[in-house]
C-alpha cells in the first residue's frame, strides 16, 4: 500500500516497479553465483583456520600434506610478498597467523589441489602445535588494565566520549537500564567463492569475486601481493547477498595468491560452516543508559556507556562504535549528553559491518528506554515519542544540524494510523498461530502485545570519509551503455540504473557492462548508500550525455539545445514543433561522459564528540504486534506496520522488497538468531542451529513510504536499504514485554528469558 | 565407495547380506549431512529409496494394527488414512523440517539414526509400536523401547534391514506437540506425545529430545491411572494436572546445550504434557 508516484507509461523509467533482470534466473536457479565459477584447468583451493580461541603456535609440519598426490601448493604467511596484514581501516589482521592466533577460525594455511577433497585431506594432513592459551571473551574484562593485551594494538579499538551541554542536569523523571545484544550473522545465503587467474609469468591476476566493493578489494590484494593496482583486476561475481559481511576480505588474498603461486586458476569457496568462520558478524553489545526528562517526558539529557566486543580484529569496529554513539539520541531532540563509547578486542570472533551498523544496537537500548520513560511520565508509547520527535534544524548530540528532510512525527503518527490485525480468532488454524507446526498453543495460552520503535540512521560513510560513486554513460544508435563498479547484492541497482538512465536519456534499451574495476570506485554497497551515491553517478553521467545530444540536435537542427527536453522517447523543442527519436538522433553518433558523485564533506569527531561527522539521515518507524504464549516463552510476530521517510520511491516493488526484508531480519535477531559462543567457540555454525526466520516466522508488513523528497539526495530518494531492520528488533522487543509484562533487557529474547 | 541401489526388497537384503557393516541410506536428511561435515566418510552405502515395498502401509490380518514402512516419507502421513488412524503420527510427520525433508525422511531413518530429537520416535514409544527387522534369512520384531538404546544408538543388528514399523490402532485421544524457537522447520527442544487407550483405561507419554533417547513416563502414566478414570473423558482437576506436569518433568533427563536449557526443556514438557493430557480430555 504504497502511496509511490504513480506513472502514466508503462516504460520501465523511475518510480514504475519494474522487475530486476535477474530475478527469474535467480528462483529458478539458472543465476550464475560465485560458487558456479568454473576456469579450465583450475585447482581448489582451501583453509586450515585455528580450533583456538587464543594459542601460540609452536610449529607448522606440512611434510604429510605435500606427499598427498594431487597438493599443488602449500602456502603460509612466509609466502604473502607484501604486507601481511589487511584490514578496512586499520591493518591489523594478519593474512596467515603466523605466531599467534586471536580467533577460533582464524586462516593459518592455504592449499591448493586438484580436487576439494583432496584440499580436505591435505588440511587434515597438516600438523600445528599450538601453546593453548586462557582466551579473552569478555569485553569488559579486555578494558582492564591488568588484563594482556592480545594484539600489539592493545585491546582498545577505539575509544570516543559524546560531552555537550550541562554535565550536571537532573531530571525530575529519570530512567535507565542496560540493554545487551547476542552476536547476529548476516547469514547470506551465496556462499563466499571467488575464481582467480593469474597472468602469464605471474605479472598480475584476473579475479571474479562475490564482494560488496571492488576498489577496495584490490586495494588491500595488491598491497598483500606487493603488486601495483592495475596488475589486480577485479570483476565481480554472482552475489547472494551480504548484509555487511562481503566488506571485509575473506578468501580474496588466498585465492590470489595461490594462483601466482601455483600458475592456475584457483577457486575457492567457502562450505556454510566455514562462511561463519569466514566473515565478520554484527557486534554484541552492551549498552547502560540512563534518561534525565520533565514530568511530561520531555528527555533533556542522555547519559550512557556502550560497549562493542569488536572480536580478535578491528575490521570497521571504530566506525561501528562511532555510529552507535552519534545515534544513541534516537531520532528525538536532546540538548545534553554524556556518552562513553569503547570498541574492545576479544577472542572471540571479529565484528564488523552489519546492516545497521552500530545503530542497530544504539536503536535497542534507546528505545527501550522511550517506553521506561513513558511508563513514568504516564504517556503512551506514541505520546512519548512525538513530544521528543526530531525536526529538520535540530540539533544532534555532536553539534551537527540535521538538515536532511525528517518527518519523525508523520513516520509515527502514519504508523499509528496503520489498521490492526484482526484479533487472533478462536478458530484459527493451528499452523498460523504461535507455536506453528509444532502444536504448542491454543488460542486461550496466547496474550497479544503491541510495541513500537523509531530509528535515525545515517546515510552515507562518515568521518570525513569520501566515499565518491562513478559511472560512465555511452549512448549511440538509441542504446545506453552503462559502465560502473557498483556491486549488485540483491538491492536493486541492476533494475535501478537502467530506470535512471531510460528518464533521463529517453532510451528504452540500457545495457550494463560487465561490472569491475576497469573503471572508477563506486564505494562500497552499504551504508544505504548505492540508490544516492552510485544512483547520483548514473543520474549525472547520463546527464552529461544528454546536454551532448541537445548540443548535437541543436546544431543539426539550428535550435537552441537550451529548447530541447526529452519527452518519452523522443528530444522535442519546447517552444516549437521539432520532435526527433532519440534513437533516429543518436544514430551513428557516439556520446559518451563519466561522472563522479561525491556526497558533501563531514568531518571527525573532536575530543568531545563534536563535529559534522555524518551526511544525511533517514527515518521510520515500526509498530509491532506479537501474540506470546506466555508459559511456553514462544513468539510469533503478527504484523509489523510501519512509515519509512524514503524521500522518492523509484522503485515500489523494490523498495518493499527491502522494507520486508529488513524487517524479517530485524524479527530474526529480536526472537532467534544468535551464534551462541562458549569460551570463543561457536557452537551453532550452521543453518540447522543458527536459526533464520521461515515463512510461517514472517509477519504481516503494511508499508507506508513517506515521500518528501531530500534535496540534498541526487535523485530525491533517500537509502532506504538499512532503516528497515533497526526499530522493528525494539519494537518486537517491546511487544513482548507489552503482553509478559517483563522487563526483558537481552536480544534474541529466548523462550526461557520469557516464562522461566 | 560403493553405492548398492536395490529395486526390490529382496535385493536390498542380499546386498546387507553381503555386506553386513554397509552404512544403510533412506532418505538422507540426517546422512547426507553427517557426510557433508565429514562427520562420517562410509566406504559402502546400501540405498533404500527405490524400494518400493517398504514406501507403503497395510493392515495386518485381523485389522488391529498397521505396518508402516520403512520408507514411507512423512509427507505421506500428513494427511489421508494414516493421519485419520493415527493423528500423533500425522502431527509429528509435520513437524519434520521442510516439505523437501518430508519428502525424503521416514521413520526408518529416524529409528536408524536414534537421534533422541527424532521428531516420530515419541509416537512410535506412546503407541508401543514394533519394529520389524530382517535379514537374507531371518526376521525379529522388537518392540521400540528396546530398540533405542542410546544417543543415536539402537539394536539394529549387522546385516538388518529396519523394514517397517507396527502400530497398533488405539481407540481413544492422541496427539503430539513439540517446541522449536521458530515456527517450522526447527530441531525439537523438548516434544511430547500422549496416548489415551480409552479401552484399557491406559495412558501413556513420550517425550523427545529431553534425555539421552526417549524417555517413557510409566511411573507417571501409572499414577494418573489410579487418580482418573481413563476409560471415559473426564475434566482434570488444576491440582492434579499441575502434579501431572511435575511428575513427567521429573521423569524427564535433559541437559543445557546452545539449542536450550534442562530447566527450560523441563519446563516444557511439564507444560506440553499438560496441555496434551487437557485436549485429550476436551469434547
Amino acid at each position: 500500500m504504497s502511496n509511490a508516484t504513480k506513472i502514466s507509461t508503462n516504460r520501465d523509467i523511475l518510480g514504475a516497479s519494474a522487475l530486476r533482470p535477474d530475478g527469474a534466473a535467480k528462483v529458478s536457479g539458472k543465476f550464475e553465483f560465485s560458487s558456479d565459477l568454473h576456469a579450465e584447468h583450475m585447482l581448489w583451493g582451501a583453509t586450515l583456520r585455528s580450533p583456538h580461541p587464543f594459542a601460540r603456535i609452536i610449529s607448522i609440519d606440512f611434510s604429510a600434506a605435500y606427499k598427498i598426490s594431487g597438493v599443488e601448493a602449500i602456502i603460509t604467511a612466509q609466502d604473502v610478498p607484501g604486507k601481511k596484514t589487511y584490514g578496512l581501516i586499520a591493518s591489523d589482521q594478519p593474512v596467515f597467523a603466523s605466531e599467534i592466533v586471536r580467533y577460533v577460525g582464524e586462516p593459518i594455511v592455504a592449499v591448493a589441489a586438484d580436487h576439494p577433497e583432496t584440499c580436505r585431506r591435505a588440511l587434515a594432513a597438516i600438523k600445528v602445535v599450538y601453546e593453548v592459551l586462557t582466551p579473552i571473551t569478555d569485553a569488559e574484562v579486555a578494558l582492564l588494565p591488568q588484563t594482556l593485551q592480545i594484539h600489539p594494538d592493545g585491546n582498545l579499538i577505539r575509544h570516543q566520549r559524546i560531552v555537550t551541554g550541562d554535565q550536571d542536569l537532573q531530571g525530575d523523571v529519570i530512567v535507565e537500564g542496560t540493554y545487551e545484544m547476542g552476536m547476529q550473522d548476516q547469514a547470506f545465503l551465496g556462499l563466499e567463492a571467488a575464481l582467480a587467474i593469474p597472468d602469464s609469468g605471474g605479472a598480475g591476476v584476473e579475479m571474479y569475486v562475490a564482494t560488496q566493493w571492488l576498489h577496495e578489494d584490490q586495494k588491500q590484494i595488491a598491497a598483500c601481493l606487493n603488486l601495483p593496482l592495475d596488475k589486480i583486476r577485479l570483476t565481480l561475481g554472482g552475489v547472494g547477498g551480504a548484509f555487511g559481511a562481503r566488506e571485509d576480505i575473506s578468501l580474496q588474498v588466498h585465492c590470489a595468491l595461490l594462483a601466482l603461486h601455483t600458475s592456475r586458476p584457483i577457486k575457492m569457496q567457502y562450505s556454510r560452516e566455514e562462511s561463519f568462520y569466514g566473515h565478520v558478524h554484527r557486534h554484541p553489545a552492551k549498552i547502560w543508559i540512563r534518561h534525565h526528562a520533565t514530568r511530561s517526558g520531555v528527555i533533556q539529557r542522555i547519559e550512557s556507556r556502550m560497549v562493542f566486543d569488536g572480536g580478535a580484529y578491528a575490521s570497521t569496529s571504530s566506525a561501528v562504535l562511532i555510529n552507535g554513539i552519534t545515534h544513541i539520541q534516537g531520532p528525538y531532540k536532546c540538548s545534553n549528553a554524556t556518552v562513553d563509547g569503547f570498541a574492545v578486542r576479544t577472542n572471540n570472533p571479529p565484528c564488523g559491518a552489519m546492516r545497521g551498523f552500530g545503530v542497530v544496537q544504539a536503536c535497542y537500548a534507546h528505545e527501550s528506554q522511550m517506553d521506561k520513560l513513558a511508563v513514568a511520565c504516564g504517556l503512551s508509547p506514541v505520546e512519548v515519542r512525538l513530544v521528543n520527535a526530531m525536526v529538520t534544524g535540530d540539533k544532534l548530540i555532536t553539534g551537527q544540524v540535521v538538515e536532511s528532510v525528517a518527518p519523525v512525527a508523520r513516520c509515527i503518527t502514519e504508523t499509528d494510523s496503520i489498521a490492526m490485525p484482526a484479533p487472533l480468532a478462536h478458530d484459527a488454524n493451528a499452523l498460523e498461530i504461535v507455536g506453528g507446526s509444532g502444536l504448542t498453543s491454543l488460542p486461550h495460552n496466547i496474550v497479544r502485545g503491541v510495541g513500537w520503535g523509531v530509528s535515525i540512521k545515517n546515510l552515507m560513510y562518515s568521518d570525513s570519509f569520501d566515499d565518491f560513486a562513478t559511472a560512465r554513460c555511452r549512448l549511440q544508435d538509441g542504446v545506453v551503455h552503462l559502465k560502473y563498479a557498483t556491486v549488485e547484492v540483491g538491492q536493486g541497482f541492476v533494475i535501478l540504473a537502467p530506470q535512471i538512465a531510460r528518464s533521463v536519456l529517453g532510451v528504452d534499451e540500457v545495457v550494463i557492462d560487465p561490472v569491475d574495476t576497469r573503471i572508477g570506485s563506486a564505494g562500497s554497497t552499504s551504508a544505504s548508500r548505492q540508490t544516492w551515491m552510485s544512483g547520483g553517478a548514473v543520474d549525472g553521467a547520463c546527464r552529461l550525455v544528454r546536454q551532448r545530444l541537445f548540443e548535437h540536435v541543436g546544431k543539426l537542427h539550428d535550435i537552441d539545445p537550451l529548447r530541447l527536453v526529452i519527452e518519452d522517447t523522443d528530444v522535442v523543442d519546447m517552444l516549437g514543433d521539432f520532435r526527433i527519436s532519440v534513437i533516429e538522433a543518436s544514430t551513428g553518433v557516439l556520446f559518451e561522459e563519466t561522472f563522479e558523485h561525491h556526497h558533501r564533506p563531514t568531518e571527525e569527531l573532536d575530543a568531545n564528540g563534536q563535529g559534522n561527522c555524518h551526511v544525511a539521515f533517514a527515518f521510520v518507524a515500526h509498530r509491532a504486534v506479537v501474540d506470546v504464549d506466555v508459559e511456553l516463552g514462544l513468539v510469533k510476530v503478527i504484523q509489523i506496520a510501519t512509515a519509512q521517510d524514503v524521500g522518492r520511491v523509484l522503485n515500489p516493488i523494490a523498495a518493499l522488497g527491502q522494507i520486508e526484508g529488513g524487517i524479517a531480519q530485524g524479527l530474526g535477531l529480536a526472537v532467534m538468531e544468535e551464534i551462541v559462543l562458549d569460551n570463543g567457540k561457536m557452537r551453532n555454525p550452521s543453518f540447522t542451529d543458527y536459526l533464520l526466520p521461515t515463512a510461517l516466522d514472517a509477519p504481516e508488513v503494511v508499508a507506508i513510504m513517506i515521500e518528501e523528497p531530500e534535496p540534498q539526495a541526487p535523485l530525491g530518494a533517500k537509502g532506504i536499504g538499512e532503516p528497515p531492520c533497526i526499530s522493528v528488533t525494539p519494537a518486537i522487543a517491546a511487544a513482548i514485554r507489552n503482553a509478559t509484562g517483563r522487563d526483558l533487557p537481552r536480544v534474541p529474547i529466548r523462550p526461557q528469558d520469557i516464562c522461566l | 565407495m560403493t553405492v548398492a541401489i536395490p529395486q526390490t526388497l529382496r535385493e536390498a537384503l542380499a546386498f546387507s547380506s553381503a555386506n553386513p557393516n554397509a552404512q544403510i541410506i533412506q532418505g538422507g536428511t540426517d546422512l547426507m549431512v553427517e557426510i557433508n561435515f565429514n562427520h562420517r566418510k562410509p566406504t559402502d552405502v546400501i540405498a533404500l529409496r527405490r524400494v518400493e515395498e517398504i514406501r507403503n502401509y497395510a493392515y495386518t490380518a485381523d485389522k488391529s494394527k498397521v505396518i508402516v514402512g520403512a520408507g514411507l516419507p512423512y509427507q505421506k502421513m500428513e494427511h489421508g488414512e494414516i493421519a485419520e488412524l493415527f493423528p500423533a503420527l500425522a502431527q509429528a510427520a509435520r513437524t519434520v523440517g521442510s516439505p523437501q525433508i518430508r519428502a525424503a525422511g521416514s521413520i526408518g531413518g529416524n529409528l536408524g539414526t536414534c537421534s533422541p530429537a527424532g521428531d516420530a520416535l515419541p509416537v512410535l514409544s506412546a503407541l508401543n509400536a514394533e519394529v520389524n527387522l530382517r535379514t537374507e534369512t531371518g526376521s525379529r520384531d522388537i518392540s521400540v523401547h528396546d530398540f533405542m538404546i542410546g544417543v543415536k544408538r539402537n539394536d539394529r543388528k549387522p546385516g538388518e534391514l529396519i523394514i517397517s514399523v507396527t502400530l497398533p490402532i488405539i481407540q481413544g485421544w492422541q496427539g503430539y506437540a513439540k517446541v522449536g524457537v521458530r515456527n517450522a522447520m526447527v530441531i525439537s527442544v523438548a516434544s511430547c506425545c500422549l496416548v489415551v487407550d480409552r479401552k484399557l483405561g491406559a495412558i501413556s507419554v513420550a517425550l523427545g529430545a529431553v534425555g539421552p533417547t526417549i524417555i517413557r513416563c510409566r511411573e507417571t502414566e501409572q499414577w494418573l491411572a489410579t487418580q482418573i478414570d481413563l476409560k471415559s473423558i473426564s475434566a482434570v482437576a488444576p491440582n492434579l494436572l499441575k502434579e501431572f506436569g511435575e511428575r513427567i518433568a521429573n521423569e524427564s533427563k535433559p541437559i543445557d546445550d546452545h539449542r536450550s536449557t534442562a530447566a527450560y526443556r523441563r519446563h516444557a514438557v511439564a507444560t506440553l504434557s499438560r496441555r496434551l493430557l487437557v485436549r485429550a480430555n476436551t469434547k
